[in-house]
């Protein structure tokens, strides 16, 4: 299979969560995902987004930019932003740790990502802002009902 | 998300339909917070989730929000029928042991 390339840019708005993770789904049919794929693909893109929003941006506006790439089988996708950053990322990653536990917050984002996708890696600077990259191989073989 | 509710022999029934993120979730609380509010006899309430076409971790927060609300009501929660995509989420949480599933 080519190569193909994606690039969003938009508000970190939270009414364009979905907008994000369904254009990031419908960018990798064209590897004939299995539905249960598509559905890690999604969550992963909505955790990877939300946490712009909530996090890197606290609510005020700012700049997301989602970008993919496929090669052969796989799916490379980049999620950044120019916001708050992350200032303990091995603390930030671990399951349930949430730096705003009043506001029902599950401390699960990063986890999912982690286990949703193949390879997950996240790259912050303080005050500058975060890099999410992730990535997942699909079965070529699969055939949805 | 559409939240819906009904009580029926002291079980209120919460169901919620549409997408769970973020930006759905923040009105969904609010619904679900008032049907529980104006349903203080209920013995127990059961949150049905099969038609939620997608979920993230916010239905993790939604969920235990719920949870500590009627625990403070003294009142045990359950979730059901959720679809395989937020069972794989519910299940990597562990929040079936505080919100087990009903049949």
């Amino acid at each position: 299979m080519s190569k193909n390339y994606l690039k969003l840019q938009f508000y970190s708005y939270p009414r364009n969560q979905a907008f994000a993770r369904d254009a990031v789904a419908a960018f990798c049919l064209e590897l004939n995902p299995s539905l249960s794929d598509l559905s890690d693909v999604k969550t992963a893109v909505s955790e990877a987004v939300t946490n712009c929003t909530v996090h890197a941006y606290k609510n005020e506006c700012g700049m997301v930019e989602v970008e993919c790439e496929i090669e052969d089988n796989k799916l490379h996708i980049k999620v950044s932003d120019r916001g708050a950053g992350i200032a303990d990322v091995k603390k930030a990653v671990q399951p349930f740790y949430t730096s705003l536990p009043s506001d029902e917050r599950s401390g699960m984002g990063f986890t999912i990502m982690q286990t949703f996708m193949d390879e997950f890696s996240v790259e912050s600077v303080y005050g500058e802002g975060t890099v999410v990259y992730m990535s997942k191989s699909f079965n070529p073989e699969v055939e949805n009902a | 998300m559409v939240v819906t509710g009904y009580l029926k022999d002291r079980t209120l029934y919460l169901k919620l339909s549409g997408e769970m993120d973020e930006y759905s979730s923040r009105e969904a609380r609010a619904r679900c917070d008032k049907l529980i509010d104006d349903n203080v006899n209920a013995k127990k309430i059961i949150i049905n989730l099969s038609e939620v076409a997608f979920m993230d971790s916010t239905g993790i927060g939604f969920l235990i929000g719920r949870y500590k609300k009627a625990a403070r009501l003294n009142v045990p929660l359950y979730v059901q029928q959720p679809n395989f995509a937020a069972d794989k989420i519910l299940n990597l949480s562990g929040i079936y042991s505080l919100i087990p599933k009903a049949e």
